[in-house]
């Protein structure tokens, strides 16, 4: 099996992120980054679906040169090798130059299945799993909580997430599978994981070693913009009581004064 | 006037509130055609609610094609429509159903995207609250026909009826679209209450709830008040109530009128998928909670003792 697993670098979750005030792009040089917590289930994924049926994880990504931290986890925690998408045109791109040039990418790779998250923590769209899809030429299994692959049939199958339960889809292989969280236990890297990433092969390539137009990616080239951004009214905190006995009646007031019941 | 494409949202035919939520707001962008994509025999339990939000035209496909696979004959059938209608805009909700086939449009229609929008003027510059609600933008298509994804309760829903022409799309899936076919759907959890980001009250739990079966507690509370039951990610990857109930940044978003958080101490990915709620309200006994820094009302005690007495009272206050 040839599996390519995507992932993204974001800031940490628990900083405060902003956008940066000149071009309204994320600020990524303020605050701690790290790997997009749903593609270490993305990752782990692919290297379950490599222990049981063998082959290899390539790891891609796009970002800047500082995302290389963020391959070298995937790297440590199992994955064989990685191409790093990276070049200054390509800061500002929105999600469908991102897609194509992702895509682009991946097709030479020739993957018999490709894994995305379902979404990343920083821009939550949500939609790049789709988007794979639709330019790759490829069945979209996205939402899985869990995975079933037969190589021999040449054939995957997943538990796609919906409201009151799920959907079991099945799709001829090769094709793009984004995970949800509960689908696995993302392992740690070990000492020896850490220190064998060190020696994986990591390709770098820049826009123009992908082939890209250079017309087609970044800020001028999106297909939206952000026209202002401002912080949102911080949230007043309100009236915080102290329970005596009657904190349930008060709450009920409260509601009652607000016309909620 | 010029169309605006609205992707009802639906299951198995019957409308979510949301789609009429969209139809109000493409009434102030233009002439509202709903897209009715479902299986055989669906349409017939939209076609009234379609009308009765001012529908102008309806395009209609009902067809295993689309029902059975996952969103990319839905995406072919929008797509066309696209090029066919040349419409101001699509708009689609903020589900995971709907924003795929949204993406899948953009792309194939060449055309911008923007997602979780909570306003969109009549220019389409659209409103987005991203960072979990933390920092307020506004943006814009700037090529092709703007697609956009409008999150649920971001309008008031307004009737006015119509009588929407029927128009049945000629169209024959490709192949490539059916790659992913849904060979058997499983039901888990039929709870009977509103879905977690359509409903007006919201009541979640979280780990100071200390075991599945008190989730009891804060179900009851939610029936009182005819909410849907959230839950923290503490509660969930406990196993104590199902993942798909889960708020927050992994989690669903949610912007309901009440938003009651019981025994959850308001972490910012918490926070990331519920502090856009109109109220908030805590329960926790911890008074340094964090999540007492933006409720609007907080009680500080046991949550075994506050909610039942909760229900109670608001039980009473219907009564009275
Ligand atoms: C706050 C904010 C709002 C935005 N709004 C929009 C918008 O409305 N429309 C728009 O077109 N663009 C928007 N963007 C830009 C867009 O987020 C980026 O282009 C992004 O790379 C793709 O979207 P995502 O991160 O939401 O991906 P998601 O679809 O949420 O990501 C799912 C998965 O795709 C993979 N993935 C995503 N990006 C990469 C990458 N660069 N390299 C490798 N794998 C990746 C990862 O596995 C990830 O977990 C926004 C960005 C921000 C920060
Ligand atoms: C990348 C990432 C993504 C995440 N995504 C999400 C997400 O989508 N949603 C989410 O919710 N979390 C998410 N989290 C987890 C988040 O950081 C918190 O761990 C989680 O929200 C805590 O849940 P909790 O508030 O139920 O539990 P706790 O933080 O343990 O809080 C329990 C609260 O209950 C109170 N309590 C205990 N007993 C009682 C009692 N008898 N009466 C009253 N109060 C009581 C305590 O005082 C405490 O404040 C994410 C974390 C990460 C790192």
């Amino acid at each position: 099996m040839n599996i390519v697993v995507t992932v993204k670098q974001v800031p940490d979750t628990w900083a405060e992120k902003k956008l940066d005030a000149s071009d309204k792009t994320v600020d990524r040089k303020s605050v701690d980054n790290v790997m997009n917590e749903m593609d270490e289930y993305g990752v782990e994924e692919a290297l379950k679906i490599k222990e049981a049926h063998g082959g290899e994880v390539t790891v891609v990504t796009m970002g800047p040169d500082k995302a290389v931290e963020t391959i070298r986890k995937a790297l440590s925690m199992g994955a064989d090798k990685a191409v790093h998408l990276s070049d200054e045109s390509l800061h500002g791109s929105d999600a469908l130059s991102t897609s194509a040039a992702l895509a682009k990418v991946i097709s030479t790779l020739s993957p018999d299945i490709v894994i995305t998250s379902s979404e990343a923590s920083d821009a939550r769209g949500g939609v790049m799993g789709a988007l794979l899809a639709e330019r790759l030429g490829l069945p979209q299994l996205t939402q899985a909580r869990k995975v079933t692959v037969d190589p021999g049939a040449g054939k995957v199958s997943v538990e796609r997430l919906a409201d009151n339960g799920y959907a079991l889809v099945e799709a001829s292989l090769p094709a793009v599978v984004g995970v949800v969280e509960k689908i696995n236990q993302p392992r740690y890297p070990s000492f020896k994981g850490i220190m064998a990433a060190k020696k994986k092969p990591l390709t770098k390539l820049s826009a123009a070693d992908a082939g890209l137009d250079a017309g087609s990616v970044g800020l001028p080239a999106a297909a939206s913009t952000v026209l202002e951004a401002q912080p949102a009214p911080p949230r007043q905190s309100g009236t915080i009581v102290k329970d005596e006995g009657d904190g349930g009646a008060k709450v009920a007031s409260y509601l009652a004064a607000q016309k909620l019941i | 006037m010029a169309e605006v494409l609205v992707l009802v949202e639906h299951t198995d035919g019957e409308p979510k509130k949301v789609t009429a939520e969209l139809l109000t707001l493409a009434r102030t962008l233009g002439e509202p055609s709903a897209v009715f994509l479902g299986g055989p025999g669906t349409y017939a339990k939209a076609k009234d609610y379609l009308a009765q939000y001012g529908a102008a035209k309806v395009y209609l496909v009902e067809s295993e094609d689309i029902a059975d696979h996952v969103a990319a004959p839905a995406a072919e059938v929008l797509s066309k429509l696209v090029a066919d209608t040349s419409p101001v805009a699509v708009l689609a909700a903020a589900t995971p159903d709907s924003r795929e086939i949204a993406a899948r449009t953009a792309a194939r229609t060449d055309s911008g995207l923007i997602w979780d929008a909570t306003a969109l003027t009549a220019d389409l510059t659209a409103t987005q609250g991203i960072f979990g609600g933390s920092t307020i933008v506004s943006s814009k298509v700037t090529k092709g026909t703007p697609v956009v994804v409008v999150r649920p309760n971001s309008t008031a829903p307004e009737a006015a009826p119509s009588t929407p022409a029927e128009t049945p799309v000629d169209i024959t899936i490709s192949d490539a679209a059916k790659g992913a076919k849904i060979v058997d759907r499983v039901v888990e959890a039929k709870s009977g209450r509103p879905d977690l980001t359509e409903a007006q009250v919201v009541v979640s739990g979280g780990r100071g709830l200390g075991a599945a079966e008190h989730f009891a507690l804060v179900e009851k509370l939610a029936d009182t008040l005819g909410a849907a039951v959230g839950a923290s990610r503490a509660a969930t990857d406990a196993g104590w109530y199902p993942h798909q109930n889960q708020v927050g940044q992994t989690g669903k978003t949610v912007s309901p009128q009440l938003y009651i958080a019981v025994g959850i101490s308001g972490a910012i990915q918490h926070r990331a998928g519920m502090q856009t709620s109109k109220n908030i309200v805590a329960v926790n006994k911890d008074p340094e909670a964090p999540i007492f820094e933006f409720a609007d009302y907080g009680i500080v005690g046991d949550l075994f003792n506050v909610v039942p007495q909760l229900t109670d009272e608001i039980q009473k206050h219907k009564a009275g």
